[in-house]
């Protein structure tokens, strides 16, 4: 028996997400007395596919096929069930991003399987196989059993935290049979986000709202987020109005962040929003209303207009960091 | 075409979340329910390219109980032609993925719409499900869906960017932000005529339930927050620094 880890590389390259995502693996496979292995689809070079086992990861198959250079739910899913079924894996663990998204639930009809989707947790039990997760858009959460025999799972991000066991790991090649049709869709082209750290990605996230009365303002958003090395968010009405980008829109109905600090700025908090910055480990509001229903979820507050409080937090952001 | 589209019967989106029964079961006390903010996009999509003359047959369909129906109703009001419901309660996603291939299969659909996700379990999940069942190509979280013949050109959502993709009918695709602008509000007249339209109502297909929830938590309050005095901005900083440790 094994836990199977889908370990994404991006050009080649992994991120924090996939070594959260191998710790993960590996405190499931402690729990259940196996071992965890993965698998990564591409070329990606020795040295970075030893960093895997510095998280715990036993052994990584490494899968080639010039064919797979684009991805396709129904390719990978194929190729990650042969690894599967060839080494007896029983536990298949996903990121929660957009291809784990499209790949698991497909992996999961597959092989019979069960799945619980953006977990939170390890499994608090493996008999049954209890493991917690994200439910009503991140207002709750749920224990979840999986009674089949094979189990996927997908984490929510920055939901785990990274422990470096130290290890070696083996590589080995794997050719995978690509079933007829799996590129039936045909791919145009691929449109890559511009240069900017995607708020999925970021650490921090820089975050306005309507309050900023229009797009003119944003200078002193994008400076706090360059003095920090953030990413820059925003509430809904600001995409809908073109204020922002598109892939800037957080929340219920936009994306499920979790930074490790997320600043509002101008944002009132309506639960549609929240819903979807809730995680965030440290959330920070500033409001020229005292009442905002933001304050109720922050951990720190100022009632203070934006104008005059972010150029102020601005330079003293500045002076701390110059300082440290 | 023939669509057939999935529609959600979930907790309005500003729904205070709360549990009975020991935290095992939704409490549905004063919840008004809505069709999922995705699939509501899903179906808008369709009804556009409907209306701007592409012939385009729609038919809704939900996995649940008869108290769905409401929302069934509500989607032929928006204009879908007509509807399924598959008489279960929606035990998990495998389930309604199960009952919705087996719609597909007993019609003759080009295309199953879904939405990016539900937003009562946070699925993101029947869409491939349902492909793998059936053995089609899936296309998830698609921000923009265009007909051009027999080719639809599609756009998909990839960690830091997206594809653009062409396919050709059958497949699956989940709809994500962006598949149409705003949803569709019925009118009067779709009122009127969506109580004279098709609601058939089938029985499921066997499929073993492989996951159950057995417990709801809602989030832990904060602790109250702390407040900074505006005109002292560096103490936000120390707090973050010393207490938060967080910068
Ligand atoms: C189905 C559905 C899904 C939705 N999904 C989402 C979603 O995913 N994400 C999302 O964000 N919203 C979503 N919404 C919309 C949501 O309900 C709110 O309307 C929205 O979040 C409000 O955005 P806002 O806080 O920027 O604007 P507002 O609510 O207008 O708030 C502006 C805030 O700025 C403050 N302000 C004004 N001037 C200043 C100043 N000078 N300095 C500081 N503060 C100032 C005001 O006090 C106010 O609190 C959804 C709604 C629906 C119905």
């Amino acid at each position: 028996m094994a836990v199977l880890i889908y370990t994404e590389n991006f050009n080649g390259k992994f991120k924090k997400a996939t070594y959260e995502l191998v710790s993960y693996g590996t405190e499931t496979a402690n729990k259940l007395g196996s071992e965890a292995i993965a698998v990564t689809i591409g070329n990606v070079d020795e040295s970075t596919l030893k960093e895997l086992g510095n998280y715990g990861a036993k052994k990584v198959f490494v899968v080639k096929n010039g064919e797979l250079k684009d991805f396709s739910a129904q390719a990978y899913t194929a190729v990650i069930e042969q690894v599967a079924s060839n080494n007896n894996a029983d536990v298949i663990v996903f990121g929660n991003n957009p291809s784990g998204r499209a790949v698991a639930p497909r992996l999961t009809v597959k092989m019979n399987a069960g799945l619980a989707a953006g977990a939170v947790d390890v499994p608090s039990s493996t008999s049954p196989f209890k493991v917690k997760k994200r439910a009503y858009s991140g207002k709750a959460f749920a224990d979840v059993i999986i009674n089949s025999d094979v189990k996927v799972l997908t984490l929510s991000q920055n939901s785990y935290k990274i422990v470096e066991t130290g290890g070696d790991i083996e590589i080995e090649d794997f050719t995978a049979e690509i079933p007829e049709g799996a590129y039936a869709v045909k791919l145009v082209e691929v449109v890559k986000s511009k240069g900017k750290l995607s708020v999925t990605d970021a650490d921090i996230l820089i975050s306005a709202g309507r309050g900023l009365k229009g797009p003119e303002n944003w200078g002193m958003i994008e400076e706090m987020a360059e003095i920090l090395g953030a990413g820059t968010s925003c509430s809904r009405p600001v995409t809908d109005l073109d204020w922002r980008p598109h892939d800037e829109h957080v929340g219920q109905t936009g994306k499920v962040v979790a930074p490790n600090l997320y600043i509002a700025i101008g944002i009132s908090g309506a639960i549609q929003h929240l819903a979807g910055v809730n995680s965030s480990k440290v959330m920070v509001c500033i409001n020229t209303d005292a009442d905002a229903p933001f304050f109720e979820s922050a951990d720190y507050g100022i009632v203070g207009d934006a104008f005059e409080v972010v150029p102020k937090l601005n330079e003293a952001f500045k002076k701390f960091i110059a300082e440290s | 075409m023939k669509a057939l589209v999935c529609i959600g019967h979930v907790p309005d989106t500003t729904s205070k979340i709360r549990f009975t029964d020991n935290d095992t079961k939704f409490d549905n006390t004063d919840i008004q329910y809505i069709i999922g903010p995705y699939e509501e996009l899903a179906l808008t999509r369709l009804l556009d390219i409907k209306d701007s003359g592409t012939d385009v047959h729609i038919t809704a369909v939900n996995v649940g109980p008869v108290e769905t129906e409401a929302t069934l109703r509500k989607a032929l009001a928006m204009g879908a032609d007509e509807a399924v419901r598959v008489n279960a309660e929606p035990a998990d996603a495998v389930f309604v993925a199960k009952q919705i291939a087996e719609v597909f299969k007993n019609g003759e659909y080009d295309v199953i719409v879904t939405g990016k996700e539900s937003i009562d379990y946070n699925g993101s999940q029947v869409e491939g499900m349902i492909a793998e069942f059936i053995g089609l190509p899936s296309v998830s979280g698609a921000s923009l869906f265009e007909i051009d013949g027999d080719k639809v050109k599609m756009e998909q959502e990839i960690e830091g960017g997206k594809q653009v993709l062409n396919a050709t009918f059958p497949f699956v695709v989940s709809a994500g932000k962006g598949f149409a602008l705003e949803p569709r509000i019925p009118n009067m007249r779709g009122i009127m005529m969506a109580r004279r339209k098709k609601l058939d109502v089938v029985e499921p297909v066997e499929q073993n339930n492989m996951t159950e929830v057995v417990k709801h938590y809602l989030p832990e309050a904060k602790p109250q927050c702390k407040m900074v005095d505006p005109e002292n901005v560096e103490e936000l900083v120390r707090l973050l620094h010393e207490e938060a440790k967080i910068i």
